[in-house]
């Protein structure tokens, strides 16, 4: 079977590949949103707690015998509270000040914990074994699906629209939204704003953290994982802008798509489109597909 | 109240640019030659990254593409064409300012937060088609460029000569910097830089201002990267990294964000750093750079020469 002369087992398979990185650019700009949101504060450091996330995993596999399921929850908790460290001892310092600088302390954090792992665990990579209850795959009749990445693109979006779901439809969400147009009203009516802004940030964090574990048996477990992965995020988020969660969600999955489309048909460009794509929107709609502008 | 120029009453800058300029010319006899024609690109790297974000406001997380692609251009071109040292550099230049203006004209669409992350984004599409293009040898780099003859007349390949090559080029580009940063075109820059809205309000086309910058900018980083071509008769990947980006913020907000030295003393302590630090602690160097980032931003936001003039200026109040 064939469509435009390419077998439709290769066009399904890469369309998989590019919904599972469409999934993690989805997750990452999703949490990236949501910290400057409410911080003012794009989180540089993103792509490091995301690779932080991948290597708690397989280190608690391979010295702890720590499962997949247990690593799912414990990771991004732990690499969430290592955020709310960062954001209680560190980022609070900076909100008065310009907010470039938020990313520069960001990016000196993201080199830090990279190096520390380099050192460590060196760059050659370390592969994850996909958890026994989602090995195997399905003949779908045209083409191969391996169940473990059907469930990396199923739990992202779950967790995505969960997102969506706490930030639009819940009493938090609504105190976040209120806390992002206007943080002293908000403090002026007795919420605690400081507290909002930590658990913010432990929360986006932590969703990078779990697209890491995700991540982990689908890549390799790499150091250099996240800093590869967290431009092309930076893209996703030029051309999907901030303003809306939904938008994130939608952006991040369609550029997957595109990507993995460009792998099918011009397989030179695939690491370059999504970068096309941005110069193209900022040329056409430069406040970004759902900014405001 | 002290003015400022109580505050510089203790040096002239004349007389310490003038001072400086003769260290620079026996420098050579007393440090290896290769080791500060190496300082002396990225300190016009990081001068020229300087004008962006110190005087315009404008960061720009990508510069290493103008640095990397100048680099590849005065290369091939040198190598590959033929052509004479100057020409090769020239040719650097000029790719580097025209590659600013498909990135300026880009990144001007979006103001802070976002213009970073754009210049980010355009250097790793620049670094992937680098890595991709047959010409630029992929990840052996651009190898075996040679230096040749300055004007087919002065043997490159003798260090001393290349030196005093590389000093002219780092000298011109920091008058143009000085220059521009002094010149009506630079109050300008700075007002953008404070008021944005108001600047506008006054009627200047603010985005044709930061397009001439980032232009300058780019260009300049272009020249730093088109004579580091010819000194290490190499241009490699790294240079288009965003490591090398990232290594130009850190090496201008340590030396002084917004100070005329700043970027060059920031360059030179970092280049140092790296240089002794290298065999010593292996990948640790990561981990410092990123340490002395945090701590620059945190406490250190003045960066050295800031805080050299805060003390100057302190001591002439009393």
């Amino acid at each position: 079977m064939e469509i435009l002369g390419v077998p439709t087992a290769l066009l399904g398979s890469q369309l998989l590949v590019g919904l599972i990185n469409g999934s993690f650019y989805a997750i990452l700009s999703l949490g990236l949103a949501i910290i400057f949101g409410l911080l003012n504060i794009i989180n540089f450091a993103h792509g490091a707690q995301y690779m932080m996330g991948a290597f708690i995993a397989w280190l608690a596999l391979t010295r702890f015998e720590i499962n997949y399921w247990v690593a799912l929850i414990a990771a991004p908790l732990l690499v969430g509270l290592f955020g709310v460290i960062l954001e209680r001892t560190m980022l609070r310092k900076l909100y008065k000040l310009d907010h470039l600088y938020g990313l520069l302390l960001t990016f000196g954090l993201a080199l830090i914990i990279e190096g520390i792992f380099r050192d460590q665990f060196g760059i050659s990579g370390e592969s994850y074994e996909v958890p026994e209850a989602l090995s195997g795959g399905i003949h779908l009749g045209f083409m191969f699906l391996p169940i473990y990445r059907a469930w990396v693109v199923v739990a992202a979006l779950t967790v995505c629209f969960g997102t969506w779901f706490m930030i639009e439809k819940t009493k938090l969400g609504a105190y976040l939204r209120a806390g992002t147009e206007n943080p002293q009203i908000v403090q002026a009516l007795g919420i605690n704003v400081p507290l909002l802004i930590t658990f913010t940030y432990g929360y986006g964090v932590a969703l990078a953290a779990f697209a890491g574990v995700l991540a982990a048996p689908v890549f390799q477990v790499n150091p250099l994982m996240g800093s590869n992965l967290i431009i092309v995020v930076f893209a996703v988020v030029v051309i999907g802008g901030m303003g809306s969660i939904l938008g994130s969600i939608v952006t991040g999955i369609g550029l997957g798509l595109i990507e993995g489309l460009t792998k099918v048909f011009y397989p030179e460009a695939s690491a370059v489109v999504v970068f096309v794509i941005m110069v193209i929107v900022l040329l056409v709609r430069p406040a970004g597909l759902f900014g405001k502008a | 109240m002290s003015t400022p120029s109580q505050t510089t009453t203790l040096i002239k800058p004349e007389i310490l640019y003038t001072g400086l300029f003769i260290v620079g010319l026996i420098a050579p006899f007393a440090i290896y030659p290769t080791f500060l024609m190496k300082l002396f690109c990225f300190a016009l790297f990081a001068c020229a990254f300087n004008l962006l974000l110190g005087f315009a406001g404008l960061l720009s997380f990508g510069h290493a593409a103008f640095l990397g692609t100048a680099g590849y251009v005065c290369g091939l071109m040198v190598r590959d064409v033929g052509v004479t040292p100057e020409v090769g550099i020239l040719a650097g230049t000029v790719a580097a300012g025209l590659l600013g203006w498909v990135f300026g004209v880009l990144a001007i669409r979006r103001t802070g937060i976002y213009f970073a992350m754009i210049t980010l984004a355009l250097a790793q599409m620049v670094y992937f088609i680098v890595l991709q293009v047959k010409a630029t040898g992929g990840e052996d780099g651009l190898q075996g460029v040679p230096r040749g003859h300055l004007f087919g007349v002065v043997d490159l390949s003798d260090n001393i000569a290349m030196y005093y090559l590389v000093y002219a080029v780092f000298s011109v580009g920091f008058f143009i910097i000085y220059r521009t940063i002094h010149s009506p075109f630079g109050q300008i820059l700075k007002a953008i830089r404070e008021n944005e809205p108001r600047a506008i309000s006054l009627g200047y086309d603010v985005s044709r201002f930061k397009l001439t910058a980032f232009i300058i900018s780019a260009s300049l980083a272009g020249l730093a990267g088109a004579t580091k071509t010819l000194i290490f008769q190499l241009a490699s990947l790294s240079d288009v990294h965003w490591h090398t980006s990232g290594e130009v913020v850190l090496m201008t907000l340590l030396g002084g964000l917004g100070t005329i030295l700043g970027p060059a003393v920031g360059s030179a302590t970092i280049i140092t750093l790296q240089n002794e630090l290298a065999d010593k602690v292996g990948s640790w160097v990561t981990v410092i750079m990123g340490a002395i980032f945090v701590i620059c931003v945190l406490a250190f936001r003045r960066g050295i020469v800031g805080e050299i003039q805060a003390l100057i200026h302190r001591a002439g109040i009393r």
